[in-house]
């Protein structure tokens, strides 16, 4: 006859059994996290800011003592300040994105507010920078260091305001529960632009403040 | 993701930062100049690079297809600007 196996109250039954094994943590995910759609917007806006890097990178190649030049004229502190704080911003985002994951809302409302803050010092130092070249005459026409300078950083600036919007969206709406460890689409979504965003920052620092 | 991989994620990316401005602002004073400081300068980029894109994008544990393209869109960025540094040495 057979035996019933008595097992203490919390053990688990299936130990040694043969079952199903656990491939979650194995088997790489087949899309990225949040909507499909917005990994494609992030790959077009790569792919523009890779041609702006390239057209920078050859148009010095062809006035190389000038950039190095005007290089100088920069201010590689505020660049760096300005790189500690996206990157910063970026963490906090990821952190918000965890938090929300583990059903807390709340703690991941207070990361975004964390990452606006620094989003909005990123604008707050840009500003000062733009307003030292803007109140020294330089602008668009004053040579072709300046014309990549102001052009290139300007069209991240854009980005970093429409990050920031994103961000601001996420904010309410996280604040009032609408995400959850069964709905991350919309976090995730907004996160990965805004990392995007830092991306780009990533290569523009070192490209134009500090490569000679 | 767990949140000690994005902490550390982030420690390295600001040691990465300062690290990119140190070579900046005094590279030259221990030889670290011209290719040898743009061979660094780019290398501390892409490392940069790929910590967001594996941890704080999140694409760590996706398919290769994704991971592939964001890395790939890095190198080739790279290897674009190290070309034309070169080219601007002749």
């Amino acid at each position: 006859m057979g035996q019933i196996k008595v097992l203490p109250l919390g053990q688990d039954d299936t130990a040694g059994m043969d079952i199903a094994p656990d491939t979650s943590r194995t088997t790489p995910a087949a899309a990225p996290p949040g909507d499909l759609a917005i990994w494609f917007f992030i790959l077009a806006e790569l792919l523009a800011f890779g041609v702006f890097f390239a057209a920078y990178a050859f148009g010095r190649a062809h006035n190389v003592e000038l950039f190095n030049e005007m290089q100088k004229t920069l201010n590689r502190e505020a660049g760096a300040v300005n790189t500690v704080l996206l990157i910063t911003a970026s963490w906090c985002v990821a952190r918000a994105v965890e938090a929300v994951g583990r059903s807390r809302s709340a703690t991941g409302a207070r990361w975004l507010l964390a990452g606006i803050a620094c989003g909005g010092g990123f604008l707050v130092v840009k500003g000062f920078e733009y307003a030292d070249k803007f109140g020294a005459g330089i602008n668009l026409s004053t040579n072709t260091f300046y014309m990549f300078y102001l052009s290139l950083t300007f069209f991240h600036f854009m980005h970093v305001i429409l990050g920031l919007v994103i961000l601001v969206a996420l904010w309410v709406k996280t604040r009032q529960g609408a995400y959850g460890p069964a709905d991350m689409n919309g976090i995730e979504s907004g996160a990965a632009y805004w990392h995007m965003v830092d991306l780009v920052w990533i290569v523009l620092f070192p490209l134009v403040y500090v490569m000679r | 993701m767990n949140t000690r991989h994005l902490n550390t994620a982030w420690v390295v990316l600001m040691l990465a930062t300062l690290a990119t401005l140190g070579i900046g602002e005094f590279g030259a004073r221990f030889g670290l100049a011209g290719p040898l400081a743009m061979a660094a300068l780019l290398a501390i980029c892409f490392i940069k690079g790929r910590l967001v894109v594996l941890d704080f994008m999140g694409l760590r544990g996706v398919k290769f297809f994704w991971r592939g393209l964001l890395l790939g869109w890095l190198l080739l960025v790279s290897a674009l600007i190290a070309i034309a540094y070169w080219i601007a040495l002749k």
